[in-house]
């Protein structure tokens, strides 16, 4: 996860409420002009087909073409001020190109006419044609079948855009009162929403035309011990969803009650906040966590990073390959291991599948960034690694007949590349609650939300904090711990998986800001789960003095 | 016209634009950009690409009443276009009571961080800059996997009460990383310029290559306290986080590392070893940075950190006022002040130590601390009784940069360095830490 992107949002980075500074969000425009359609497909297919052919004239072999509108916006407040309302809007055309075998790409702002189409395609046909010459092997693509003119839009009820700033501000700034009223000293809250309108069109023979939304509900709230100068957070326990402003429609069906309210497909952001601003002031008194081994039960909205971390992250194919080795590293999940068939990931309990079409998440496409349509397949079955994600050049390397669609670029300027589609934990097939999981667990510690997160580069080794953390004793909560982080290995983690709540405690969890590659580029991904128990993990203390 | 405006082409472009305002205040900030790029890894280039960018941001004020808009297209239409809508959005906005006024006129320093040399770069120049580093792979059987990335930019501010503020700039960062063919040795070297000319990627590939050739036999160690020697790549990513916190309302509001009980602060106390000044100056040669901050501040040399003791912390316009304060911007660059010890002479005075060449994924557990972990990474060695005598497997370490730098051992020569998780430029030194904590191991390459 990109933490730069998210702190400099949330106000809290050297760089806060710089918003308009960040490259990819675009330019800043009237909330109205987000109502606005953009260009017609009839239109953007004229100006795509004028890049194809400009391409193929000056002598590639494949072109894409993705003309891209991706509208922001952000609402940043604190205590009782509205900090930022920021509506962003970038548009512009990016060329992706093989000539002479190799790889070229350019991108132009505003591209509006033929002449600029024409303009962008030569570029990246001339920047291939420069690097071909340190070009090892031509690159190879899977065939992959045009499919015509089609579209794709997010199944949302309500575009965030609809909805007034007012609205919204009025939504935040209650929080903000309600964080106040029960004992905060400070509060921040944001609402990200996006739309990315995206044309692809490739000589394969595809016009896709996409519409996904996207929306965040945030906020962190701090407490303070003036006489010690102690100070603690609680952040929001939201997830990022591939839905409109649906997601902050309070419904009681989406909540799950036990230790703290946690939400699935609607979020009651006035109620967690409550409940936030209380455990954050809880949090200053909590015991210390005394360093040992754990069995640690973690819930869904903690677990979707360490899965992240540790299954989406390294059964990326280019990872494995070595073409992430200078920034994101590589894999300890080789193609040896995966060839062997009984390489075991985890215990038999644990099955992770890849998808990129699930409802509601942030990962769901119709078509990926190559024109591919998008499908669901097995990472991890029974325990065993099965298979990666893979893109168009890399699928014959997995003897794999065709892509993934695992394909993304952030923006029409940055080329698109594997991507992690959603990856998630599938839900135990045997009926158990979390208060049954909790019951046989004799020494643990139960973590709520996510925290402070590291892995190495081969993804082996992780640490990982949270926003919660109840002791259990013998079945039972003994009450708050603070300082407390584990740190795993992956394969040993996984395999420390004895059981698995099932499908009605299922929820998913997700990044926004999912940084890699070189210009570094983020995605918005979801990781689903149940609550899982984990036996014998390492937990730390991280109290210091200064 | 150019994406990258002069001087006289900017002032121009930006006095039309304010000849539109009608708002109370106004103020353009202008920036252009043409970067470039190329990838390889395995080899052989894999991604590369360019982008040209242009943008206007018009911020127009009624009172405290405040509306932004941008955009991208200069011909009259448009410039009038932008300042209407900013005004538009201000008249609908609610009252912001943190806004501050535009500022008068200011004088600023002197920085020359624009270089034509860089400017200039082609993709073939870059193309024949990678060639050089894949040329010195094939004699040791190593694999390569680099990016180099260059950019030629401007900022320019006007607003209503007669400030004009011009800057070009150019950098260019490359970064590689060296792997042994049997997976088990990594080296990594990463290098910013503002001038392109002084880039050469033959003998920078030849740092990392030697660091994964000698890293491929590594040892397991048993984690706990070392001393450490980081190398100003290693030491630059823990710095940073010292340097993103220098915050002066957070510090005042009890919530940073700079607080302390009962609402007071830590300025004019010391927290680190004495031998310990950080400053800022955007006219170092070595490292220039925009002499104005992005709302026209003048960027000045600003002591940080003193022979240890708290000096300065950045105060906001806004927060400045409030606490009566001056205003002290968030720095254009950042520079720590080093010793005269070479790496050779920190390695020589160690009896025990391990040599960490670059941390890796840095993650803060605790604001309050400055506690962080994160792990070693691409070439981490074990020192006996002043010699390098192995490779050791990669540590996770938890340490806070405050508690390291209270156990300050030896402080290097200052270097130009580009942090491997923000990017950033920094000149800082190598640094030998007593005490280090790691916390376990990792079988990570």
């Amino acid at each position: 996860m990109n933490r730069r992107h998210f702190n400099n949002l949330l106000g809290m980075g050297t760089a806060g409420l710089m918003l308009p500074s960040l490259p990819s969000l675009g330019r800043n425009v009237d909330p109205a002009v987000l109502l606005e359609t953009g260009l017609d497909v009839a239109v953007k297919k004229r100006l795509a087909d004028a890049a194809l052919n400009a391409a193929k004239a000056k002598g590639a072999t494949y072109t894409d073409v993705r003309i891209g509108r991706y509208l922001n916006q952000f609402v940043v407040t604190r205590e009782d001020k509205v900090q930022n309302i920021v509506n962003t809007e970038s548009y512009g055309v990016g060329v992706r190109v093989i000539a002479n075998g190799c790889w070229g790409f350019a991108a132009v702002v505003d591209a509006k006419n033929e002449t600029d189409m024409a303009r962008a395609a030569e570029q990246a046909v001339a920047i291939a044609k420069a690097n071909a010459k340190l070009l090892k092997e031509p690159v190879q693509l899977a065939p992959q079948k045009g499919y015509g003119e089609v579209s794709w839009k997010a199944p949302i009820q309500k575009n965030a855009f609809e909805v007034p700033i007012k609205e919204k501000v009025d939504l935040l700034l209650g929080v903000n009162a309600s964080a106040m009223k029960n004992g905060a000293n400070y509060v921040n809250s944001v609402l990200f929403m996006v739309n990315e309108q995206k044309y692809f069109a490739s000589t394969d023979g595809t016009y896709a035309d996409q519409d996904i939304h996207r929306i965040w509900p945030i906020f962190n709230v701090t407490c303070i011990d003036k006489t010690s100068g102690k100070f603690e957070t609680r952040n929001a326990l939201s997830s990022p969803m591939g839905m409109g402003y649906e997601y902050l429609q309070v419904n009681p069906a989406d909540k799950v009650t036990g230790i703290t309210t946690r939400y699935n497909k609607g979020y009651d952001m006035l109620e967690d906040v409550t409940a936030a601003a209380q455990q954050a002031k809880q949090k200053l008194s909590a015991k210390s966590v005394e360093a040992g081994k754990y069995d640690l039960v973690l819930d869904p909205s903690h677990l979707w990073l360490t899965i992240h971390e540790s299954v989406g992250h390294p059964l990326e194919l280019d990872r494995v390959l070595g073409y992430e080795a200078n920034f994101a590293g590589t894999s300890f999940a080789t193609l040896d291991k995966w060839q062997s068939k009984n390489f075991q990931y985890g215990s038999k309990l644990v099955n992770l599948v890849a998808d990129k079409k699930q409802i509601g998440s942030l990962g769901a496409v119709g078509y990926d960034d190559e024109g591919v349509a998008t499908k669901n397949w097995d990472l991890v079955r029974d325990g065993v690694l099965v298979n990666y994600q893979a893109i168009r050049d890399q699928a014959a390397i997995i003897g794999e007949k065709e892509s993934h669609g695992c394909c993304y670029a952030d923006s029409w300027g940055t080329v698109q590349f594997q991507r992690m589609p959603n990856v998630s934990l599938e839900a135990g097939k045997t009926p158990l609650s979390v208060q049954d999981m909790i019951k046989d667990v004799k020494k643990g510690i139960y973590i709520v939300g996510d925290g402070s997160f590291s892995i190495d580069q081969q993804r082996y080794n992780f640490q990982f904090g949270g926003q919660l953390y109840y002791e259990i004793k013998d079945g039972q909560i003994a009450g708050m711990l603070k300082d407390v982080a584990y740190q795993s290995n992956t394969q040993e983690f996984w395999n420390s998986c004895t059981a698995i709540c099932d499908e009605r405690d299922y929820r998913l969890g997700g990044s926004f800001f999912d940084g890699k590659g070189q210009p570094s580029q983020s995605s918005a991904v979801s990781h689903g789960s149940s609550t899982a128990r984990f036996n014998g993990v390492n937990v730390i203390n991280t109290g210091r003095k200064i | 016209m150019a994406i990258i405006l002069t001087e006289a082409e900017a002032k121009t472009l930006l006095q039309k634009v304010l000849s539109y305002s009608k708002a109370d205040e106004c103020e353009a900030n202008l920036s252009g950009d043409v970067s470039g790029n190329i990838r390889y890894a395995r080899n052989a280039v894999s991604t590369s690409g360019s982008r040209a960018n242009q943008n206007l941001v018009v911020q127009s004020a009624f009172g405290k009443k405040v509306g932004v808009a941008t955009i991208d297209e200069f011909d009259d239409a448009s410039l009038e276009k932008v300042v209407r809508r900013a005004e538009e959005l201000a008249r609908l906005a609610p009252e912001n009571p943190e806004h501050m006024p535009v500022l008068g006129p200011q004088t600023y320093l002197k920085s020359n961080g624009s270089f034509q040399s860089t400017a200039n770069l082609s993709a073939d120049a870059r193309a024949d800059a990678v060639a050089k580093s894949l040329a010195l792979m094939g004699p040791q059987n190593l694999t390569a996997a680099g990016f180099m990335e260059d950019v030629h930019a401007y900022r320019a501010m006007m607003n209503s009460k007669g400030l004009f503020a011009y800057y070009p700039f150019t950098n260019v960062n490359f970064s590689l990383t060296v792997r042994t063919a049997d997976g088990k040795g990594s080296g990594y070297v990463t290098r910013g310029y503002s001038d392109v000319n002084k880039l050469d990627t033959a003998s920078l590939t030849r740092i990392a290559a030697q660091k994964a050739v000698a890293s491929a036999s590594a040892v397991a160690l048993e984690p706990g306290k070392y001393t450490v020697i980081l190398e100003a790549t290693a030491a630059a990513v823990l710095m940073e986080q010292l340097f993103f916190n220098m915050d002066a309302r957070s510090a005042d509001e009890g919530r940073s590392f700079l607080s302390k009980p009962g609402g007071k602060t830590k300025l004019g106390e010391k927290i680190v070893d004495p031998r310990v000044t950080i400053y800022s100056d955007p006219t170092n040669a070595e490292l220039p940075g925009s002499p104005w901050s992005g709302d026209g501040q003048a960027q000045e040399r600003v002591t940080w950190i003193d022979k240890g003791v708290v000096r300065n912390m950045a105060y906001s316009r806004y927060w400045a006022q409030k606490q009566g304060k001056k205003p002290v911007p968030f720095p254009s660059n950042v520079i720590m002040a080093g010793g005269t010890a070479s790496l050779e002479d920190m390695i020589k005075s160690t009896q025990r130590g391990i040599l960490v060449t670059k941390l890796w994924y840095i993650r803060e557990v605790d604001p309050q601390t400055l506690l962080n972990t994160g792990l070693t990474r691409d070439g981490t060695f074990y020192i006996e009784n002043g010699k390098i005598k192995h490779a050791v497997k990669n540590f996770r370490f938890n340490e806070s940069p405050v508690i390291m730098l209270n156990n300050l051992e030896t402080l290097g020569k200052p270097e130009r360095v580009v942090s491997t998780e923000s990017d950033s430029n920094y000149l800082l030194p190598a640094m030998k830490i007593r005490e280090f904590t790691f916390s376990s191991l990792s079988e990570a390459v």
